[in-house]
């Protein structure tokens, strides 16, 4: 076993691990903290496919960005002075049923599919290439991407916004 | 023991999905549905960068990957913004109980 195995079954487990305990707890503030190990093992298993720049936006976007938000969502959605933020489900049983099956047959596919992989060879750096390409073959979708995040912004800011004036 | 290859990577993040999808059938508060998406969104970004990586498809997969991470964050805004209004008309976020659009 080489060290990138032990590195990738590193990384597995922790993502499955904390996903599950995303998943599973009953806690809401529990699961926001392990979302973010989730997030963290992501990021490393995009670093071990060779793409560091993928890496480190997924940690300031998704740990920086994302799960702050979501946090900020729980504070603000939860009454300040209980103690326990719990949160109910629904359908449990039928439902790991059928999640199971669904796991079951996407390992099935994933497993048995004959897939053509080519041997990887490790780039040095995968910015500069990825900054020609966004901006020469997706020029386009850079400058939609950019009014997209603008529209989100407003549109974030306008649906949470208090109009007193009205009242 | 198998060297980890492409199967490895596609197995990871067929598990992510079914955690993902699992989260947003059974959870009745609106956060955690979105914590569903977001790894739903981590399991398909994973296996994109998986086939750029292991496939002859030159930037596209981490491009893709990167525009789905552009995307999630602008999901997450819009959608705490929701939720957020949700919980102003009826003080509580749970989404099987939230029936009406209008008051």
């Amino acid at each position: 076993m080489e060290l990138y195995d032990i590195i990738f079954y590193f990384f597995a487990l922790l993502i499955v691990g904390s996903a599950a305990i995303v998943v599973g707890s009953k806690n809401l503030a529990h699961s926001a903290f392990s979302l973010l190990f989730t997030f963290l093992g992501v990021a490393g298993i995009y670093v071990m496919l060779g793409a560091d720049f993928i890496g480190v936006v997924q940690l300031m976007v998704y740990v920086g960005g994302i799960l702050i938000l979501l946090l900020f969502g729980i504070m603000l959605t939860n009454k300040i002075t209980s103690v326990e933020i719990r949160n109910e489900s629904t359908f449990v049983i039928p439902t790991i049923i059928a999640v199971g099956i669904l796991a079951a047959f996407l390992i099935f596919i994933m497993t048995e599919t004959n897939w053509t992989a080519i041997a990887p060879q490790f780039p040095n750096s995968t910015i500069k290439s990825l900054g020609k390409e966004l901006l020469e073959s997706y020029s386009f979708v850079f400058e939609l991407l950019a009014v997209i995040l603008l529209i989100a912004l407003i549109g974030a800011a306008t649906l949470a916004r208090n109009d007193n004036k009205e009242k | 023991m198998v060297h980890v290859g492409l199967t490895h990577f596609l197995i990871l993040s067929s598990i992510l999905f079914s955690f993902g999808i699992y989260a947003v059938t059974v959870r009745k508060n609106a956060i955690m549905v979105l914590m569903g998406v977001e790894l739903i969104l981590n399991s398909a970004n994973i296996n994109f960068v998986a086939f750029a990586r292991y496939g002859n498809f030159g930037w596209d997969g981490q491009l893709m990957a990167l525009f789905v991470i552009i995307l999630a964050a602008a999901e997450a805004a819009i959608a705490l913004a929701i939720v957020l209004n949700i919980y102003k008309t009826y003080l509580h976020i749970n989404v099987d109980e939230v029936d009406k659009l209008k008051e």
